[in-house]
């Protein structure tokens, strides 16, 4: 694996984001991520966007259900009530 | 109030309770039922089965694991079930890295010649904002599968990557594949949102 015996370029470290947050990269190559990361802000950047990305994906939540939707739900609920229990 | 605490009124016919549930969870289930089934009306269907099945009690919720988990598990055995949709083999090969960041962004020795600036502040500033929840809404309905699932799971509704694994039968090398890719676009999208914020 080419990580392991040379420097990483920049176009190579982004691939690494999700791995390295995940606790799922070789210790070796978690290494030569981190060398990298403190060398490069560029790469220091994207990492703080990734993870403002999972901040806003956890806090924004799923998308609003639209009316008529939630209106079929609704709907299912009080038919369900109505005929089951 | 918790999930389990609103099933609990849920069933005893606390329409409120129902609707709260499903605010949180029904969205997710038709985005995750759409890996298994072939179309976005089946994927209705399959998450409106799921509530039934709640409701009606086929599947009882016993506290063996997080409500949302077994939510899902009800979901994806119900979207399998219907989905005429060949599973697909290996949806991705891990050791083939495809490039989640536009090349144009990098120089020709692979260096960022345009490269990103943080934006956590930005972000955090802006996460009660319409405009940051309808670019993330709309970067993951725009994702395809199974990174939308991926996400979904992961992302959205927190479940573990072991969750997520067992819930789409991907293996967690795979997961953390395609969740990443799904998040560059993400990334990408938010991106976007504050360069043009900041303009």
């Amino acid at each position: 694996m080419s990580v392991l015996t040379r420097s990483l370029v920049c176009q190579e470290a982004v691939e690494l984001a999700t791995e390295y947050l995940e606790g799922a990269l070789p210790r070796r190559v978690r290494r030569a991520y981190e060398r990298h990361l403190a060398a490069c802000d560029g790469c220091d950047a994207y990492l703080d966007q990734v993870r403002a990305v999972l901040t806003a994906t956890g806090r924004v939540g799923p998308e609003d259900l639209d009316q008529p939707t939630l209106d079929a739900l609704v709907g299912l609920y009080r038919e369900t009530r109505g005929v089951g229990t | 109030m918790d999930d389990e605490d609103l099933l609990e009124k849920v069933l005893v016919g606390d329409e409120g309770a129902f609707r709260e549930l499903v605010g949180r969870y029904h969205t997710s289930l038709v985005r995750v039922a759409r890996y298994h089934v072939e179309s976005d009306a089946a994927a209705e269907d399959a998450a409106q089965d799921t509530w039934i099945a709640v409701l009606r009690g086929v599947h009882r919720f016993e506290g063996r694991s997080t409500f949302k988990t077994w939510l899902f598990k009800i979901l994806v055995n119900r979207a399998r079930t219907a989905g005429s949709r060949d599973r697909r083999q290996v949806p991705v090969d891990p050791t083939v890295v495809v490039p989640t960041v536009d090349a144009s962004r990098f120089d020709a020795r692979g260096a960022w010649a345009d490269p990103p600036v943080p934006f956590t502040d930005l972000v955090e500033r802006h996460l009660d904002d319409a405009s940051v929840a309808a670019s993330v809404h709309r970067a993951i309905r725009e994702l395809p599968e199974p990174q939308q699932a991926v996400v979904t799971l992961r992302d959205v509704q927190g479940l573990s990557t072991y969750e997520v694994s067992a819930l789409l039968g991907l293996s967690e090398g795979n997961v953390r594949v395609i969740l990443h890719r799904g998040r560059a676009r993400v990334r990408a999208a938010l991106e976007d949102l504050a360069r043009g914020g900041s303009r």
